[in-house]
């Protein structure tokens, strides 16, 4: 028999397959029980050993042949099938997708967690305190007795309330009975939060306080309502010259210069003494504040950015502290201006308005967390 | 506190520019907050000589110059000035500059026809005076040519913020004092002398000398005793009431050269008398107040007000006195408020002859609880709260005195000296190092005294005092304690840390050196609180979740905050909310009892900007009462979502419709959040009582236990919306963080030992009929406890109702996830545990479907 003949009749007849049932027909009346080459293979058994040898192979042949040209066209016929309905499946992908909504962080939160992670690495823990205060806390404690002219400057909200107390606020019996008063009010600054610290944790301490304060002031560029955030050491043996290198430290990790040029002006403010305004250089860029470099510089100028100085004996006292064998310093920078001059913003009033469009602007994207490995700020 | 620069040379001899002066004045703690220096207006003028001058063709008032600017090409100028003639040396404004009286920028024109190349210029134009009679006529040989801003000498006016604790700078003399001891020039000592220095203020002004005032033995001028009785019954008020009469004055206006410096200082010139109480105070921080004595009756007491008494000062206002304050007063009622302002009808007038002089001291916390009390500032009041020189009485009088005298003519009485200043001398105690321990700067002792002498501090003979007897030997060292005497214009100064700051202030605090503060070992450890760890987390988690975080005011409008009060249900420590006693609006007055009424507004104003939804947050506190008056701050996260969950899709085949966010949209926020917060969400209970401002049916708390609401979640109540003006249902969740338990021990970071389970867990479905108010949270967390061994989960998949379910019921299904132990369940097992799921179903009365 021409086995050969055979075979390539059988191949050409497979690749002619024009589908899957034809292939299958074709492997039935090829390979089936009753198909052509099975036909062959079951003729092998009545053949003499040397016929055997001698067709057998060939027989075995054609069936592998068979079968693979049967398998391969199989698959090239999935293959086509596969690719025409997959071409029916074809879909627009300029459509938009599903939008997850995108929240934000407000640039207050973010510049005080900035806060929070640079005066880690200085060794400074996160402090509270209550924001409805009373007048010793706000001011008596920080040495602004009631009839001192610095608490009329503080434009201070009150409310009708005393405290009835007849212990020292706080829970604390450290203040002196009877020398404190008990009107409660809006906290003007962050610095009662000093007293509350001393008295509860006592010295050496590193604390930084942020938080809301309030002042009865509204206009352009103030707001009743803003945000500080208090610094305080207290130590043996630190002087003006930590205070200095403290600030210039924060700045320069907060704004990631390493230009930041710092000018102590002397000042006054009740709770410290000495007492320092702090001044830093700046210049414009495409009409925004751009802080670094000297005031002196040509094109900068200073401006003001925080108060500080050594803790007055007073104070010291308030907390519970013994003026001979502690010192240190505090200040006090406002976190809202901080956040303005870092990243642009200009209108303070527009931090508490909640218009998303700002917020979606200016705000952070919540996996901005601040890293002092990756610094601290959020670029664009 | 505003100065001119004459003034201020008047009393310090200096050479330094405007821009030493100030750069010193901020170096020292003098902040300068402006400079009007007029000599930067008047650029663009020039001194220039009329060469000719003829009619205008045109115009029968006008002239036409040629005017030489000293470059030697004569300009065609036109001119209105009658004074305007050839040979006249005047001031010329070029074509760019700014006429400083009006802001009109000169350009070259034509005036009727004749081409103008610029303008001769009045006094009044230039704003150095208030002439226009004529153009300004300078002496013959001013040099022509040369820019009039340096001819002018004009008079520059500093404005220095001065710091509550200097009084002492609250007079140009203290400033002076200052600039002087920082080494900007020499002091003019006091007393004066009378001896004359200086020249005027300003050539262009031409305004005389002013004579200095002298300080002269009482003897020379004094004639005769106080006609007036002068006493003072409120030594603790008023402890010393200096005063004397001066007879015969006539109260014209006073000279030029004083109007100068009291208008550079803001001040208005008035009258003579009391233009020189005023200069008085603003050039030595020292009031005094001058009575007419034909409005006196008997003596003139300090004493405290009766209750009742009233006064009308010199505002114009009357005043409800009380016996707390100090007051001057006669035998028919009060004159003056002490040392805050002084009555309207005693002042001094036009037709004033004779005039009662007051310098008194009176206590600063008197003149300061008085002022407070009344809501009256004035010069005089800041300078008392703050201090005025106790020792300064006497000369204080004797400047006015002699003022008086010169420019009033008039006879002056004996000094009459009722009760005695505080003057007893101050002592310090100082440790020279302090400077460098407290002030980080290294100063020489030898400088220190120095500085602290130039700025009035004293060393009594015996001032050094050793701790150890070898520091004594060696002054230089300054091993030791100095012992100062302080200034009496200094109040400020208490003790050693003040004596710090002078010294540093004036040495320069740009030579501070940095030093680090030492750090402590290894990496930085963690500083923050747990409390300030979750607000971070919860803080990032609600933005990951595609909310915007809004920080809005602390404080409500009234209706907001009580409309949000948590009634006891809530919130059993207390409902009352706190309310501000000078609100700066009614919208700015009550301290938020929640954050939603925040939120809800900041809502208000997205949607009426045209958002159609909005995902707002905000984490802070909430101001409660707490215990003892005190405040009760809690933390709490508010979600608010508004309007659309979802713009229009294409693929949400909702095109037309409108898809509002809803309860189980705010439901997944707060448990979510609640999860991110560690509250174990999974044993919590969804009951009612979300509160009135919710919609009754579509809100509900989460509960840890009965009690413990750590969350209420929902839709808001239409009525509570209309109060917003909001028309778009709104979702809220609230989470009450401080009710979240905290962990409890020290941190841990190793979990529970787990491996994942070797045998698959299978799940077996259960549908339920059960009651229509069953809710179906029941059902399912019966269900998950039916077999705690073997049921991992239990999650509800479907609520069917209509076909198929009786009236009354619905179909509640169940998938129960079941987790093989060592190994795989047997027919019988299972079986077992669908009984068991059964009948702990059944027990609140559902029926397994069949």
């Amino acid at each position: 028999m021409d086995y050969a003949a055979t075979g390539q009749q059988a191949l050409a007849r497979i690749a002619d397959a024009g589908d899957l049932d034809s292939v299958e027909a074709l492997r039935v009346e090829f390979l089936g029980k009753q198909g052509s080459i099975s036909g062959l293979l079951k003729t092998l058994g009545a053949m003499s050993p040397d016929e055997r040898q001698s067709e057998g192979p060939q027989i075995h042949g054609l069936r592998e042949a068979v079968t693979a040209a049967l398998t391969s066209r199989k698959e090239v016929l999935e293959g086509a099938a596969l690719e025409a309905r997959l071409a029916g499946e074809s879909i627009d992908l300029s459509l938009p997708a599903p939008e997850a909504p995108r929240g934000s962080i407000h640039p207050v939160s973010q510049v005080m967690d900035e806060l929070a992670e640079i005066f880690a690495d200085l060794g400074f823990a996160v402090a509270t305190g209550p924001e409805i205060e009373d007048d010793w806390h706000n001011f008596t404690a920080l040495n602004m007795p009631e009839s001192h002219p610095a608490r009329a400057m503080h434009d201070t909200f009150y409310f009708p309330d005393k405290s009835d107390s007849t212990t020292a606020p706080g829970g604390t019996t450290n203040a002196p009975s009877g020398t404190y008063g008990h009107q409660m009010l809006l906290r003007t600054h962050t610095s009662p939060v000093q007293i509350r610290t001393m008295l509860e944790q006592g010295a050496p301490l590193r604390i930084i306080a942020p938080g809301r304060v309030y002042r009865s002031d509204s206009d352009a560029t103030h707001t009743p309502m803003f945000h500080q955030i208090e610094g305080l050491v207290i130590d043996k043996h630190i002087h003006l010259g930590h205070l200095k290198w403290t600030l210039e430290t924060f700045l320069k990790a907060f704004f990631e210069r390493d230009d930041i040029v710092l000018r102590l002006r002397p000042s006054y403010f009740p709770f410290t003494e000495p007492s320092v305004e702090v001044d830093t250089g700046y210049s414009f860029e495409g009409g925004r504040r751009v802080v670094g470099g000297s005031g002196d510089d040509p094109g900068h100028s200073w401006m003001e950015l925080l108060g500080s100085g050594m803790v007055n004996r007073h104070v010291l006292e308030a907390g519970g502290l013994d003026p001979d064998e502690w010192q240190g310093f505090a200040f006090g920078v406002g976190v809202d201006r901080l956040a303005m001059l870092k990243y642009g913003m200009n209108d303070l009033r527009a931090f508490f308005d909640g218009d998303v469009r700002w917020l979606a602007h200016y705000g952070f994207s919540a996996l901005d967390v601040p890293t002092l490995s990756g610094g601290v700020g959020a670029g664009v | 506190m505003k100065f001119s620069l004459s003034w201020l040379k008047y009393f310090l001899e200096t050479e330094a520019s405007v821009a030493q002066i100030a750069r010193t004045l901020n170096a020292i703690g003098l902040e300068v907050e402006e400079i009007d220096d007029p000599s930067l207006k008047l650029a663009g003028f020039r001194i220039a000589r009329v060469l000719t001058a003829d009619r205008h063709p045109d115009a029968d008032k006008l002239q036409v110059l040629t005017v030489d600017t000293g470059d030697g090409n004569p300009l065609q100028v036109v001119c209105g000035a009658p004074n305007a003639r050839a040979g006249l040396v005047g001031v010329l404004g070029l074509p760019g500059a700014v006429v400083p009286a009006n802001g009109m920028v000169l350009k070259q024109a034509s005036v009727r026809g004749v081409e103008s190349n610029g303008m001769m210029c009045s006094t009044r134009e230039l704003e150095l005076g208030e002439d226009h009679d004529g153009i300004i006529e300078l002496p013959a040989d001013a040099p022509v040519g040369t820019a009039f801003a340096e001819y002018a000498d004009t008079d520059p006016v500093f404005d220095v913020a001065i710091t509550p604790n200097r009084p002492d700078c609250m007079g140009v003399y203290g400033i002076a004092r200052d600039l002087a001891a920082a080494g900007l020039g020499t002091l003019l000592p006091l007393p004066f002398r009378g001896e004359g220095r200086g020249e005027g203020p300003t050539r262009i002004a031409q305004s005389p000398t002013p004579p200095l005032p002298t300080l002269s033995p009482e003897g020379e001028r004094a004639l005769g005793a106080c006609p007036i009785e002068i006493r003072t019954d409120d030594p603790d008020g008023c402890p010393a009431f200096y005063g004397r009469v001066i007879r015969g004055v006539t109260n014209g206006v006073s000279p030029d050269w004083m109007q100068a410096r009291l208008k550079a200082a803001g001040q208005r010139p008035i009258s003579a008398l009391v233009d020189i109480t005023n200069y008085v105070m603003l050039g030595f921080g020292r009031p005094a107040h001058a009575y007419d004595c034909a409005q006196l009756t008997g003596a003139v007491v300090a004493r405290r007000a009766r209750d009742g008494e009233s006064v009308t000062a010199l505002n114009g206002k009357v005043y409800a006195l009380d016996s707390d304050m100090t007051v001057i007063a006669d035998d028919s009622g009060v004159h003056d408020i002490a040392g805050i302002m002084g009555g309207e009808h005693s002042g001094c007038s036009e037709s004033t002859r004779d005039v009662l002089l007051e310098i008194a001291y009176f206590d600063p916390e008197r003149i300061a609880a008085t002022g407070r009390k009344l809501g009256l500032t004035s010069d005089a009041r800041s300078r008392f709260e703050r201090g005025v020189d106790p020792g300064f009485l006497d000369a204080g009088l004797d400047i006015v005195t002699d003022l008086i005298l010169q420019n009033c003519g008039g006879e002056a009485s004996e000094v009459v000296r009722a009760g005695s200043p505080p003057i007893a001398p101050r002592m310090v105690n100082f440790d020279p190092d302090l400077v460098k321990t407290l002030g980080g700067i290294e100063v020489s002792w030898e400088n220190q005294t120095t500085i602290l002498r130039a700025l009035g501090f004293n060393f009594p003979d015996n001032w050094m005092s050793s701790i150890e007897g070898e520091a004594a030997a060696t002054m230089a060292s300054c091993h030791g304690l100095a012992r100062l005497s302080v200034p009496g214009w200094r109040p400020d100064i208490e003790g050693a840390a003040d004596i710090v700051e002078e010294v540093v202030r004036i040495h320069g605090l740009d030579n501070v050196a940095s030093v680090p503060l030492p750090r402590a070992d290894g990496v930085a450890r963690a500083t923050a609180s747990p409390a300030l760890k979750l607000e971070r987390r919860l803080r990032r988690a609600a933005a990951a979740r595609g909310n915007h975080e809004a920080v809005t005011w602390s404080f409500l409008p009234e209706a907001e905050a009580q409309a949000f009060v948590l009634r006891q249900a809530q919130d059993e420590r207390g409902s009352e909310v706190w309310s501000l006693a000078n609100p700066i609006s009614e919208d700015m007055k009550v301290m938020r009892p929640s954050l939603l009424p925040g939120l809800l507004s900041a809502a208000k104003r997205n949607l009426d900007r045209g958002a159609a939804g909005l995902r707002l947050f905000e984490i802070g506190r909430r101001y409660l009462r707490g215990q003892d008056g005190a405040s009760d701050e809690r933390l709490s996260l508010a979600v608010v979502l508004a309007g659309e969950k979802a713009p229009r899709g294409w693929a949400s085949g909702k095109a037309a419709s409108f898809d509002a966010f809803d309860a189980f949209d705010a439901k997944a926020e707060a448990l979510a959040l609640l999860a991110e917060a560690g509250a174990p969400v999974d044993n919590l209970q969804v009951l009612g009582e979300a509160g009135a401002q919710f919609h009754p049916g579509q809100s509900a708390t989460l509960r840890l236990g009965p009690k413990n609401v750590l969350a209420r979640f929902g839709l808001l109540h239409p009525a509570l919306l209309k109060q917003f003006d909001i028309d778009v249902p709104v979702a809220v969740a609230e989470l009450f963080l401080d009710a979240i338990p905290g962990k409890k021990g020290a941190a841990s970071f190793a979990r529970v030992q787990y491996a994942p389970p070797a045998l698959q867990a299978v799940t077996r479905d259960f549908a339920f009929l059960v009651p229509v108010d069953l809710p179906a949270g029941d059902l399912v967390r019966v269900v998950k406890g039916a077999d705690k061994a073997n049921i991992a989960a239990a999650r509800l998949f479907d609520d069917f109702r209509g076909a198929g379910v009786p009236d009354g019921q619905k179909s509640l299904a169940i998938e129960v996830t079941l987790q093989p132990g060592e190994k795989s369940f047997d027919e019988a097992e299972l079986k077992a545990i669908a009984e068991r799921v059964t009948a702990a179903a059944g027990k609140l009365g559902a029926v397994l479907r069949g």
